[in-house]
């Protein structure tokens, strides 16, 4: 009988991650986008850092970060007498670590197709900054968002090394489908390990076939646009 | 009155400008990249000058000092831009409505107005994709005075469409602007329409103000004698 139990943890831990990715990416490609800074070609590298590294080596980092001698940890432990090391939370923010990259990059992209003279049409016609945001800039590059947060949730729906690191693998609390996957193969269950697999290129196949569709419909280029 | 006195280093060449505006049609004329646009981004606030102040009517909209900067949502500054800049995602009564005060019954007599003064009617519904270069310049008219603007900038406004409407929409423009009473600010390169559309023409040559006829005006004075 199959353990439903990783596949509804991690699709929970993907559509977390998906929340704090969605927020994160969005208002930091728009900052980066309208300021000029000293520095803004480092943050930027640093930014995307979590796509090119090993997971495991973002783990590990955020291990050091989060882990109870860590300086978040440690922060947790003696504001609010709790740690996120080894639980859920550190899965959704393992998951939101990697993707981050994907819905910033994306966000970046679409942000900056959209035409400068349209926001500041809005402006004119006295449009606060925050309604120029929401009217004009969100929908304008709406195709771009919508690729990112798909991509965003299949990357952090699919993250082994970095969860692993920090949230463990405690079947039934931090067990989310990829690392039951590679339990299973280890332990010689290939039939579970199979169905596993099954559910989660069904899942992720569906995200992309579904934005495929739609961009297509759209005659747009959300998927590409801004990578290639 | 609008008064503007401002300077701005460019790249090429510093901007002083040094005018006043009645409530009549004035006209910004020149080459391109003489500094045309780069006054009324000033103006409407998108960009902002090095020093000097811009002043509408007693309320300081920029100065150096004291230091006031109005952001461009509160200046009151209508701006229509060269190739209209209307909002693909809306339609036309969406993008005529935006700067609009919403549920304001005088805000809905004035929409009925202004698309019967620009003979827009069969259009609120349409998509933008589906105007044509003169129905987008109407479109993008009413909008700017739809958000009740105390000054409105066109730049370039007519040279986006071809010559029988280019000329109806010039005797638009004077006609709305002597009905809204308020100062227009056109910039042009083309010197006919600047003979045409403008109370008062400047000239503006690499950043200033220089005196000079319009072209069109020394060459009707010739044939005229």
């Amino acid at each position: 009988m199959i353990e439903w139990q990783p596949v509804i943890l991690s699709v929970k831990v993907a559509l977390m991650s998906l929340v704090l990715v969605s927020i994160s990416g969005i208002s930091l490609a728009y900052f980066i986008k309208r300021r000029e800074f000293p520095g803004k070609a480092v943050i930027e590298a640093l930014l995307t850092m979590p796509l090119v590294l090993p997971p495991v080596v973002t783990g590990f980092l955020l291990l050091l970060l989060i882990g109870k001698q860590g300086p978040i940890g440690r922060l947790l432990s003696e504001t609010f007498h709790t740690q996120i090391i080894f639980t859920p939370y550190a899965a959704i923010l393992a998951g939101a670590v990697v993707a981050f990259p994907l819905m910033y990059q994306s966000a970046k992209a679409a942000l900056q197709g959209v035409d400068a003279t349209l926001e500041n049409a809005a402006r004119t016609l006295g449009a606060s900054n925050w309604k120029v945001f929401w009217t004009v800039t969100i929908p304008l590059s709406w195709p771009g968002l919508v690729a990112g947060l798909i991509l965003s949730f299949s990357r952090a729906l699919g993250e082994f090394g970095a969860t692993i690191m920090v949230a463990g693998n405690i079947p039934g609390k931090t067990q989310t489908l990829p690392l039951a996957i590679y339990f299973a193969a280890e332990s010689n269950d290939l039939t579970l390990a199979g169905l596993y697999v099954l559910i989660i290129s069904a899942i992720t196949f569906s995200a992309i076939l579904g934005l495929n569709i739609w961009d297509k419909s759209r005659g747009g280029h959300a998927l590409t646009k801004g990578w290639f | 009155m609008l008064t503007i006195d401002i300077r701005k280093r460019l790249a090429e060449f510093t901007l002083d400008i040094n005018l006043s505006v009645e409530n009549n049609i004035l006209v910004l004329f020149g080459p391109s990249g003489c500094g045309k646009t780069t006054t009324l981004r000033c103006i409407a606030g998108l960009l902002k000058p090095d020093d000097g102040r811009i002043v509408n009517n007693d309320q300081i909209l920029f100065s150096t000092e004291p230091q006031t900067f109005v952001p461009p949502h509160r200046r009151k500054v209508g701006y229509m831009f060269q190739e209209f800049a209307l909002f693909p995602h809306m339609n036309v009564k969406k993008n005529i409505w935006y700067g609009a005060k919403q549920g304001d019954p005088g805000s809905e007599l004035l929409y009925k107005r202004l698309l019967h003064l620009l003979k827009i009617e069969p259009l609120s519904n349409r998509s933008i994709e589906r105007l044509s270069g003169g129905e987008k310049q109407r479109v993008a008219l009413a909008r700017a005075l739809m958000a009740g603007p105390e000054i409105l900038l066109l730049d370039e406004p007519l040279s986006a469409l071809d010559g029988d409407t280019r000329l109806e929409l010039q005797t638009e423009l004077k006609r709305l602007q002597k009905l809204w009473n308020i100062p227009f600010i056109l910039v042009t390169h083309d010197p006919e329409e600047a003979a045409n559309l403008g109370d008062k023409v400047i000239f503006l040559e690499k950043g200033r103000q220089v005196s000079r006829k319009l072209p069109t005006q020394r060459l009707l004075k010739t044939a005229g004698q």
